[in-house]
């Protein structure tokens, strides 16, 4: 039992993770109707920057707080600086043409930034500075309670709850969801599309700069290829949701999460890949929209 | 262009081609020769799912894991055919890696084919991904060590001519098909399905035949690629498989035989022939041009080389009109 909630905890401190990500995702996806799959690269350049910086400035050798704020906020700005760039340059010339180029864009991009990585960063893994201490704040029984799950726990429901009182309480947000909805509409109604278009990736690839420091805390062995797995199991996290549901993303992530930590706990740490793809197949084949997505029928 | 309406003609056509290359290259370019080969089979049945069909699938490389692990296991523990007739051999495990993953195929595309756009890619993907990591914990077939000493062809020649039969078998497979009645139902299903089904024709059944018949070809080039390789294992078939395989369709034109075949060339060779750039400048920037070239080649000519028209078309209407 003790293990179990060991495990618990564990899970939902990877599931936050994964949630972070998964928003970027989702939200790309509910506005553009793309899976921007260079969005693990964003987060990849994310962990990169914050590195450089933590070096650069000196601040690896007093962990704390303070230190990991300063590497988010770096990570967030450079993230959102790339994701803009990224949409400007290879996503808006593609605005109107069919969804297999784009996608075929995306993968583009994606393989651009992974490949610039190795050639930029190196293909080595590089040792990600300790940006606090990992200590047990408290126990329960024999169940531990560490710091890295807290912050990791804390800062991912800080980012949610910023991005629905963005989505949801501010002009822009309300502006976001029109585009989301109809963008012709929206633009007869005085919102510029391709604004909010840009300020939708930049918001997704900050939460994808707060997911890498926060992944290069938790697990500190950053390479160029490391967005891969975990923009693979984000996105499946995000379509096991419903794509473009912000909600079903966070709870998407959290099973993905849970189910990956269990699934290693209890059988065999090689079928943890297959799982995360075992539980999306299952799901959408009896609820082909994704947990929280709405099937809509198309009239002729 | 009279060697695309003979399937002999071809193959004699390409034979031919192979023996003026065993003598006059080396067995390095020979080698990526053969891959290309692999390459054209995995882009030509890809594009009958993509192209024609158009139902977006992103795991192919499953199937062809699954072909190329039936006859590594095949050719490496059984044998009944006398050294004389080996060929034979290999045809028949060659046809039974195909046989293997159609099933899979179907198994995969019967559930996964009722989902559209995005999320049939994704299942795909996720299916392809499955696949992998069974191979991964499958101990009789290797595990994550793979499958070693492959037997192959011998030479170059049987190898290039081995998968020239596989590419001119493929070709005109796909060809006669599409001028079939089934062909139409696939274009039908690409077109509009509700129309389509308006019409009469069973959409489903339709994109699981050409899902099989897709999977079928995979299988035979994943057989192909581990007897030229003599080495597979399961990180051979990651979801950059796939990935490059639909590129090859993309950049060839959607619906186009002859684009899927100039693709896989172009993207086989590619990246072998910027190596001296490489040499050049000290750094492997070859990705990096490669993925470069991929984004502008989207963002200047979308509808891919050809479009969806052959080569034939594109010679009457660039080359014959100016001469």
């Amino acid at each position: 039992m003790q293990d179990f909630i060991q495990h618990l905890i564990n899970g939902v401190s990877l599931g936050s993770i994964y949630a972070l990500i998964a928003l970027g995702y989702t939200m790309v996806y509910g506005i553009l109707k793309m899976i921007n799959f260079a969005h693990s690269d964003v987060y990849m350049v994310g962990a990169f920057a914050a590195y450089y910086f933590a070096r650069w400035i000196g601040i690896e050798n007093d962990p704390g707080l303070s230190t990991l704020l300063t590497l988010i906020v770096v990570s967030m700005i450079c993230c959102s600086l790339l994701g803009l760039v990224i949409e400007r340059l290879a996503y808006r010339p593609l605005r109107n043409s069919p969804k297999l180029n784009v996608l075929i864009t995306a993968i583009g991009v994606s393989l651009f930034l992974e490949y610039s990585g190795q050639v930029v960063f190196g293909a080595d893994p590089k040792v990600f500075p300790e940006v606090m201490k990992d200590f047990v704040i408290f126990n329960i029984g024999n169940v531990e309670v560490r710091s890295f799950d807290i912050t990791v726990l804390a800062v991912g429901i800080v980012a949610m709850l910023a991005l629905q009182f963005l989505l949801f309480k501010t002009k822009i947000g309300r502006a976001m969801r029109a585009v989301s909805a109809n963008p012709m509409v929206a633009s007869l109604m005085g919102v510029n599309p391709d604004r909010i278009i840009a300020f939708t990736f930049v918001v997704g690839s900050s939460l994808a700069g707060v997911g890498s420091v926060l992944v290069g805390m938790k697990y500190p062995k950053i390479d160029p290829l490391m967005g891969m797995m975990i923009g693979l199991k984000a996105f499946v996290a995000a379509v096991l949701g419903g794509i473009g549901n912000v909600g079903g993303a966070v709870i998407g992530a959290m099973i993905m999460g849970l189910s990956e930590e269990m699934v290693v706990a209890y059988l065999s740490s090689t079928y943890r890949d297959a799982l995360a793809f075992g539980i999306l197949i299952v799901i959408l084949i009896f609820k082909p929209a994704g947990l929280l997505g709405k099937y809509s029928v198309e009239k002729v | 262009m009279k060697a695309l309406k003979n399937p002999a003609l071809a193959l004699l056509g390409l034979c031919l081609l192979g023996v003026a290359l065993n003598f006059s290259v080396n067995a390095y370019i020979q080698l990526i020769l053969l891959f290309a080969g692999v390459n054209c089979l995995m882009s030509m049945s890809l594009n009958l799912v993509n192209g024609y069909t158009g139902q977006f699938s992103l795991g192919h490389a499953g199937f062809m894991a699954i072909g190329a692990y039936f006859s590594a296991y095949a050719s490496t523990r059984w044998s009944f055919a006398p050294p004389s007739l080996l060929i034979v051999q290999y045809f028949v495990f060659t046809l039974g890696a195909g046989l293997v993953a159609a099933a899979a195929g179907f198994l995969v595309g019967l559930p996964s084919l009722r989902l559209k756009g995005d999320y049939l890619a994704i299942v795909t993907l996720g299916f392809g991904e499955i696949i992998r990591v069974a191979l991964l914990n499958m101990d009789f077939l290797g595990g994550p060590r793979g499958l070693s000493g492959i037997p192959g062809f011998g030479s170059f020649l049987w190898s290039f001519s081995f998968a020239s039969l596989w590419i001119v078998i493929c070709f005109f497979t796909i060809w006669r098909v599409m001028r079939s009645s089934h062909g139409r139902g696939f274009l039908s299903v690409r077109e509009d399905e509700i129309a389509a089904e308006a019409m009469g024709v069973n959409t489903t059944r339709m994109k699981v035949k050409a899902f099989v018949l897709s999977s079928f070809f995979a299988g035979v080039a994943g057989a192909l690629f581990a007897h030229f390789t003599n080495f597979i294992n399961p990180s051979s078939f990651t979801f950059l498989q796939s990935v490059n395989a639909v590129i090859m369709v993309v950049l060839g034109g959607m619906g186009s035989m002859t684009g899927s075949i100039v693709a896989a060339i172009i993207i086989t060779v590619l990246p072998e022939a910027l190596r001296p750039l490489q040499e050049l400048t000290g750094v492997d920037l070859r990705m990096v041009i490669y993925s470069l070239s991929l984004i502008l080649m989207m963002i200047l000519r979308p509808k891919g080389l050809f479009g969806d028209m052959e080569l034939g078309d594109v010679w009457r209407k660039y080359v014959r009109r100016s001469a």
